[in-house]
């Protein structure tokens, strides 16, 4: 299986060429994507047959990369799961493209890399050794910078990039030490010499910080994401939608493979760094979000909330784990990965929305927008989907793995280590305060982009996307309903990753009367979205049709009613900022340090009244700003060096020598 | 399997039939309490038809959603009433949804009528909306730490085995409980929008929340959204009702008389809560809109200290 799939990203690489070839002209678009299109689901569909065929690892080598190791591919079932998530991820982005593509000023720039980023992905998730995965990793990181520069012409987009690379190569470092690590003085990087030679506590304990740092750096935990938000916006929209719903996905491939897979036995202590940088994830990301009015980085930042969501859940199977809880770490982690599934479909499909916004309007900022459900009624409709799935709300497919999650918060009290029994409920509350604040900011999302009146002309004269974006955005949505109403599948469908991982899988669901899942007893908790589903849509249809058979079915037209007082201005509606407001008084005070700067003209005075609001990024300014203001200032001293005479650079050169050799003396 | 079906489908209609009458109740001892006379107790049903026949006036900005939102909000809060053990537990469907989930549908109904108030594009649905999702945001995770409160006291999520369990006896009195019990009532106030958090009983006040966001419905539309209200003040009394007042709940396979009694006892239980209540919001007054979120901070808090005790004495 593995070599179909290496053909398979063999054709993805191949394609790079014919874009350059194809260059600027109209056919390149429909061909690049709708190669990358057939490519893509029939990798999905290789993934599949090896997840669902519960055969040995399919492995393979070729002779590239180091030339006493060669490059290992596997297909075991955890990345057979990654490789559906890449490739459905992948499949929808280059269909939405073949139409939103269309509307790219400088496809040149776009489509070369795009299949290369595609490949690269499927590369990370296949690779067996250390090598052929830090050069995918890498490769996928480069590739992804050039997409998130295509629009150059920005100056935004060009500090996104910088800060991007910085932040890549910083995670790349992180992961290569770490792997350095583990493979030893003898440099055994296969991973199958590595996952038989179990490391010394310390070493491992290093071990599982620098993947934390080097995968979270990818996956955008808290601190590490403040590219996260700048990059993915940058990119164009069907880019946008793989960096955040899929890329990040292949961070924690990396650091579940790492963690669960190449470790080996947990410690105890490894699931509170775990759990303490997912609780605050979630929150933070959610925070920040609420915060923005620009669609697309709103957007990003629920992908750092999501990111914490899936680290809780990773964390919390880290910990059933160490403490032999097997079942408990299988139903924990069977959570985290079944919202690495869902994130990425609903994440896609709402950068797929702000995508055709964009196009429709020229516009990211909200408060360019509103009154779009009347111009653009079917991409309001899948927005809101999405939207109500982002939220954790019943019966969409967000809820279902956040009900999980909860339900594996619950089975926690058996562990023994009092750390947990005081870090465990802390992480509840703070995966719940996310939940919630999350259906906050989506109401604001799509409240102010799409309802409401238009506020700019653009908005108002704005036309419904192509038929290619709908079908890509119809399948997404409708993916986000099916795995919402039967997760029993779903969850089935992860078995054997959880298998491989800690021994034992959840009971199986499929068989469930009615479908519901159970995730441990029937007495203890279960859940039937289909029949909530049925339930709501019965009652709902029955109340409609009595109502306006019985009662009355007339309706007229008037002026909105807003108290007897309604104005015209589609200025005075709410907009994101104000729909914000009470949130930010109640939050913002302490986690952005928010200030509102009210005013007031003097009596009679014809100047405007103004409100200012500052938000301080905390985080930025105590991580990275002293970071940056440290290199700034080095560089300026070191920058001497470069005005020296000849005799004195080779003083230098002399003093180096003696030094090394001095150190080597002392060494010996 | 009929008797099961004819079961759940009475547990429907008596939430849909009887939570008119708890609003009329609540309203009618508040006016005595005042001294008033106060309305019949049978006008909320007369509201919601006299509504029901009127012509609805939409606005022009309205979209095809402010129109379908009204009936998604009480099929889910008619759902997740349902839902609840009243008068029987264990019904036939009573396992599709735990308590969690009972939650998170409300949430749902919450997060469309929130929609509705932006969708006309006024200022006073904008500033319903907004200071609902505020309240909503700090009200649902205590809310969702109450539930872990009780779920590791009961052993599971699912509210026709926890209210088997509490009404056991076998816990006794616990400090989480008396915790859970007192953030749950702060909880209750908040999500069903009763004085101090808001007053349903005006929309002419600054400080209005939920009456602000639905301001722009009229007719059949405001009907179901009134509806809907009562509704969830219902559902939020059978779930203290079941957890922290079990008796008298008919088990799985009991007698039509043990469902008769039950049912006596469950009005019984309606008309305690609707009588405290209604003392409860004469003796207080409203509170400003930004001291509520320190209001329900404390019912968070009291959430997680609940849980936090629960984690640490369930190993001892």
């Amino acid at each position: 299986m593995v070599v179909y799939a290496l053909y398979g990203v063999a054709a993805l690489l191949a394609l790079a060429p014919i874009a350059i070839a194809l260059g600027a002209s109209p056919r390149g678009t429909i061909v690049v994507y709708g190669a990358s299109l057939i490519v893509t689901l029939t990798l999905c569909v290789i993934a599949l047959l090896c997840l669902f065929e519960h055969q040995a690892p399919s492995t393979t080598t070729l002779p590239l990369g180091l030339p006493w190791l060669g490059a290992h591919f596997r297909i075991d079932p955890l990345a057979a799961f990654f490789l559906v998530v890449v490739n459905l991820g992948g499949a929808a982005a280059s269909l939405f493209a073949i139409g939103y593509g269309r509307h790219e000023h400088s496809p040149q720039r776009i489509l070369p890399f795009y299949p290369a980023y595609l490949a690269a992905m499927n590369l990370v998730v296949m690779a067996n050794d250390a090598f052929s995965f830090l050069v995918s990793w890498e490769f996928m990181s480069l590739t992804s910078w050039a997409l998130v520069i295509s629009h150059h012409q920005l100056r935004e987009n060009l500090r996104a990039g910088y800060v991007y690379l910085l932040m890549a190569s910083f995670g790349t470092l992180a992961l290569l030490l770490s792997f350095g690590l583990l493979a030893g003085a003898d440099g055994n990087y296969a991973f199958d010499t590595i996952r038989a030679s179990h490391p010394s506590a310390a070493l491992a304990a290093l071990v599982l910080i620098l993947t934390v740092v080097g995968a979270g750096s990818k996956a955008g935990v808290v601190p590490l994401h403040a590219w996260l938000p700048l990059a993915h916006p940058a990119a164009p929209s069907h880019v946008s939608a793989l960096m955040s719903g899929v890329m990040t996905k292949v961070a924690v491939y990396g650091f579940v493979r790492i963690v669960f897979d190449l470790l080996g036995p947990p410690d105890w202590w490894w699931s509170m760094v775990v759990l303490g940088v997912g609780g605050i994830t979630a929150v933070m990301g959610v925070l920040y979000a609420l915060m923005q009015h620009d669609l697309k980085r709103l957007l990003a930042y629920h992908t750092v909330e999501n990111i914490g969501i899936i680290y809780i859940g990773l964390g919390l199977a880290l910990a059933f784990k160490a403490y032999d809880m097997p079942l408990a770490a299988a139903l924990a982690l069977t959570a985290g990965l079944f919202h690495v599934f869902n994130h990425s479909v609903f994440k896609s499909l709402l950068f797929f929305g702000a995508g055709a916004v964009l196009n429709a309007t020229g516009e990211r900022d909200m408060e360019h927008l509103g009154g779009l459900i009347h111009r653009m009624p079917q991409t309001a409709f899948v927005f809101l989907v999405g939207c109500v799935a982002i939220s954790a709300l019943p019966p969409l497919n967000g809820f279902v793995s956040e009900w999980l999650t909860f339900q594996a918060i619950l089975l926690s009290p058996q562990l023994p280590s009092s750390g947990l029994k005081f870090l465990v409920p802390a992480v509840g509350a703070l995966l719940a305060l996310s939940a919630s604040l999350a259906a906050a900011c989506f109401v604001k999302a799509f409240g102010v982009t799409f309802l409401g009146r238009a506020r700019t002309p653009a908005a108002a004269a704005a036309k419904e996307t192509d038929t290619n974006s709908l079908a890509a955005m119809y399948f997404l949505a409708a993916l986000c309903l099916v795995a919402g109403i039967v997760p029993g599948f779903f969850i089935d469908a992860l078995a054997p990753v959880t298998q491989s991982l800690v021994g034992v899988s959840m009971p199986h669901q499929a068989g469930v009367e009615w479908l519901s899942i159970v995730p441990i007893a029937e007495s203890r908790s279960s859940y039937n979205g289909l029949l909530v589903f049925i339930f709501v849509v019965l009652s709902g249809s029955t109340a409609a049709f009595a109502i306006h058979r019985l009662a009355s079915d007339k309706l007229r037209r008037a002026p909105a009613w807003d108290c007897g007082y309604p104005d015209p201005s589609p200025a005075t509606q709410y907009t994101a900022s104000s729909f914000a407001q009470p949130i930010r008084r109640v939050y913002g005070a302490s986690v952005f340090r928010a200030r509102e700067i009210g005013e007031m003209p003097a009596p009679g005075s014809t100047l405007p009244a103004r409100l200012t609001v500052e938000l301080r990024d905390l985080i930025w300014d105590a991580a990275y700003a002293p970071v940056a203001a440290g290199i700034g200032y080095a560089a300026e001293k070191l920058n001497s060096l470069q005005f020296l005479t000849i005799r004195q650079y080779l003083s230098l050169v002399f003093a180096a020598l003696v030094t090394l050799l001095l150190v080597l003396a002392i060494w010996q | 399997m009929i008797h099961d079906f004819a079961l759940q489908g009475a547990q429907m209609l008596l939430v849909l039939l009887l939570s008119p009458l708890l609003t009329g109740f609540v309203r009618k001892m508040k006016a005595r309490l005042l001294r008033r006379q106060g309305p019949p107790l049978l006008q909320p049903y007369l509201d919601l038809i006299r509504l029901m026949r009127k012509d609805v006036v939409l606005a022009e900005s309205a979209s095809w959603l402010f129109r379908v939102i009204p009936y998604i909000v009480v099929a889910g809060t008619w759902v997740a009433a349902s839902l609840v053990p009243t008068f029987a537990s264990g019904l036939m469907f009573s396992w599709s949804a735990d308590l969690i989930a009972i939650i998170a549908l409300l949430g749902s109904a919450r997060f469309f009528l929130a929609l509705a108030g932006l969708d006309v594009g006024t200022s006073f649905g904008g500033i319903g909306s907004s200071r609902e999702v505020m309240i909503a945001s700090l009200a649902e995770p205590a809310m969702l730490m109450i539930v872990f409160t009780l779920a590791l006291i009961a052993g599971s999520t699912q509210l026709s085995t926890m209210a088997a369990y509490m009404g056991s006896g076998q816990e006794g009195l616990r400090g989480s409980l008396g915790l859970a019990l007192f953030a749950l009532i702060i909880v209750a106030i908040a999500e069903n929008a009763r004085i101090p958090i808001d007053n349903p009983a005006t929309h002419l006040e600054l400080t209005m929340v939920h009456e602000a966001m639905v301001l722009e419905y009229s007719g059949r539309h405001l009907a179901l959204i009134d509806l809907t209200s009562e509704l969830k003040l219902l559902l939020y009394i059978s779930v203290i009702g079941c957890l922290f007042a079990p008796w008298g709940i008919a088990g799985p396979d009991a007698s039509a008389q043990a469902h008769a009694i039950g049912v006596v006892i469950y009005i019984g239980k309606l008309a305690v809560a609707g009588v405290l209540l209604a003392v409860f919001e004469t003796a207080i007054s409203k509170m400003r809109v930004f001291r509520v979120p320190a209001f329900l901070g404390a019912a968070l808090m009291l959430g997680l200290l609940a849980t936090l005790l629960m984690f640490v004495s369930r190993s001892l």
